[in-house]
């Protein structure tokens, strides 16, 4: 058993689950501080909507597919000045935080969106009968309304955020991932691939599980 | 209470213009039960959605009570909808909310006290008997049970319309009965303005006091239900009326030879009396019924018949049911 695991430095794999987790969770509330009002925008300012803006919707559309089509490790790179000036470093799990919200919050924005437009419209003129403000037709009856739906959008959100640490060692963001990469696709450390990937898989599914409980917990349907 | 004048609502698509409303006038009294019927696609919908403004009319001006409902500003038409309460035909519950949560939504939004909120709720859902479903989610009721979770959260802020879209269209025959029973109820007790548009003429005669028909964004005809019903003008409306009573019965080849038809109309409690045989033996004349109907027009007893007078002074005889309040009517 250890001889198997000879190469594995387990307080190496506990500070990069640590860091893994840390990037992951910075990320994943920044992804949705900032990807609900943009998936709320996109959904208000689209055709026939409340804030119906053909010129404003074109624009955040334009800039979603844009970050949407940029491969993550472009990104990553392109926006290392930003990041500077953002959290101070571009290096770490703070330099990697920046990116990885660029990156998954305008998908997330897409997946908000697409549970907000599947509300039914009578709701919302329902609400707007009993003399609700847009601002309270949002926040009263759309979001939670949508709720299942943006919660499902956040599992699948954060589960690619997962994979998007990987890559983020190429700032020296650390994490299991990039201990993957390094020592066990770069150094055919297979024992270590193994213990990595395996972590992750025990992460994935357990955001998987706790995305699916939350969303039954709020569904009514 | 309700004033429309000169309403004209159009659409435009890729098809083309399409005029939904046709400069509409029409008033609808206090504590009156209002109907617009019409076909699929005459504006009904429209029309009772300028009522709150969920749709803005291109020309024309809406009042509700004193206020030009037109004329308002976003902040004043907020305030004015909470006085006019709306329900739908898909019920428009939100799902994610209690039955208790949808009821108490619209005081909510306006921001009154809890305390209020709470016990205003809990009077509502005890007077449309729903307090033990209170803590359930829409998924988990009945259909009429919707519908009076619908009318309870209507009447949360104390309204003094109630504008009914198609309220019943999606209810079987007993549970559309329920439904007509509650408004009628709450429009006798609380002298709530009710708007009410469907495609049902038995709607109408069960509750409405007066009734317009819409075509094609027009009123065609317009008056109190039971004039409207027994002695009806457009064709839409007798077209719509016959079908509603599974068409006419009577059939003019069937009549006897020599015949003189007439349709007579009884109303009141002189439905009830035997007038028709009384004229007939005082005149000496005969009659078979071709067709005939007995029923309530909203709770007024009425009873129409097409009967030919054979053997005997029809002349007579019509003219004496005249003099006794029957309308005659000529049959061709
Ligand atoms: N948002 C819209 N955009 C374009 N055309 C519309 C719109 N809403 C209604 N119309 C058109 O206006 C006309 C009147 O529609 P409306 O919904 O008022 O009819 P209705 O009498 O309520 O019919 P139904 O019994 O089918 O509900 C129809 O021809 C319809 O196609
Ligand atoms: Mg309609």
């Amino acid at each position: 058993m250890t001889e198997f695991f000879a190469n594995v430095d387990w307080p190496e794999i506990v500070r990069a689950t640590r860091d893994t987790l840390l990037m992951l969770g910075g990320s994943m509330a920044l992804t949705v501080l900032f990807g609900i009002p943009l998936g709320v925008l996109l959904y208000l300012s689209g055709k026939g909507r409340l804030a119906a803006n053909p010129v404003l919707n074109g624009l955040l559309s334009l800039i979603v597919n844009i970050l949407r089509s940029v491969p993550f490790i472009i990104l990553l790179i392109v926006m290392l000045p930003v990041t500077v000036i953002l959290v101070g470093t571009s290096l770490g799990v703070a330099g990697a935080i920046p990116p990885l919200v660029v990156g998954a919050a305008p998908f997330y924005a897409r997946l908000v969106e697409t549970a907000l437009r599947e509300v039914d419209k009578g709701v919302v003129e329902a609400t707007q009968a009993m003399g609700g403000s847009t601002f309270q037709i949002v926040t009263r009856a759309l979001l939670p309304e949508a709720m299942p739906g943006i919660i499902a959008g956040a599992t699948v959100t954060a589960i690619a955020l997962v994979s998007y640490t990987a890559m983020a060692g190429v700032v020296g963001a650390g994490g299991l991932g990039d201990l993957a990469v390094r020592f066990g696709y770069q150094r055919f450390q297979t024992d270590v691939m193994v213990v990595t990937v395996v972590l992750l898989l025990v992460l994935v599914q357990i955001l998987q599980m706790f995305g699916d409980a939350l969303v039954a917990r709020v569904s009514h349907r | 209470m309700i004033r429309l004048e000169g309403v004209t609502k159009r659409y435009r698509s890729a098809a083309g213009e399409r005029v939904a409303l046709d400069a509409v006038d029409l008033t609808v009294g206090q504590g009156q039960v209002f109907g617009v019927v019409g076909r699929s696609g005459a504006g009904k919908s429209t029309l009772i959605r300028t009522i709150n403004r969920l749709e803005t009319p291109n020309a024309g001006r809406v009042f509700v009570g004193d206020q030009e409902i037109t004329a308002l500003k976003p902040a004043e038409l907020r305030a004015a909808r909470r006085r006019i309460g709306m329900i739908f035909q898909h019920f428009n519950l939100l799902n994610a909310k209690t039955i208790e949560e949808n009821v108490a939504f619209p005081l909510r939004l306006e921001g009154r006290p809890d305390a209020e909120v709470r016990a205003r709720t809990a009077e509502l859902l005890a007077r449309l008997g729903l307090a033990e479903h209170a803590k359930k989610h829409p998924a988990q009721l009945s259909g009429g049970q919707k519908q009076r979770v619908g009318i309870a959260r209507a009447l949360a802020c104390g309204p003094e319309v109630l504008l009914c879209d198609e309220a019943t269209s999606a209810l079987d025959p007993e549970t559309t009965d329920e439904i007509l029973s509650l408004l009628d109820e709450l429009n006798r007790e609380l002298g709530l303005t009710i708007v009410l548009i469907t495609h049902q003429m038995e709607v109408v005669r069960r509750v409405c006091d007066r009734v317009a028909v819409l075509k094609d964004g027009r009123v065609v005809e317009e008056g109190a239900t039971a004039d409207v019903f027994l002695h009806p003008k457009s064709p839409v409306t007798k077209a719509m009326l016959a079908e509603g009573e599974g068409g006419e019965t009577f059939d003019a080849s069937l009549a006897p030879a020599g015949g003189r038809l007439a349709r007579l109309t009884f109303r009141g409690p002189a439905t009830y009396e035997p007038e028709l045989s009384r004229v007939a033996r005082s005149v000496g004349v005969d009659y078979s019924i071709l067709s005939g109907r007995i029923s309530r027009i909203r709770g007024e007893p009425y009873g129409q018949m097409v009967v030919a007078f054979t053997g005997g002074d029809a002349e007579a005889a019509v003219a004496r049911l005249s003099e006794r309040g029957v309308v005659v009517e000529a049959v061709s």
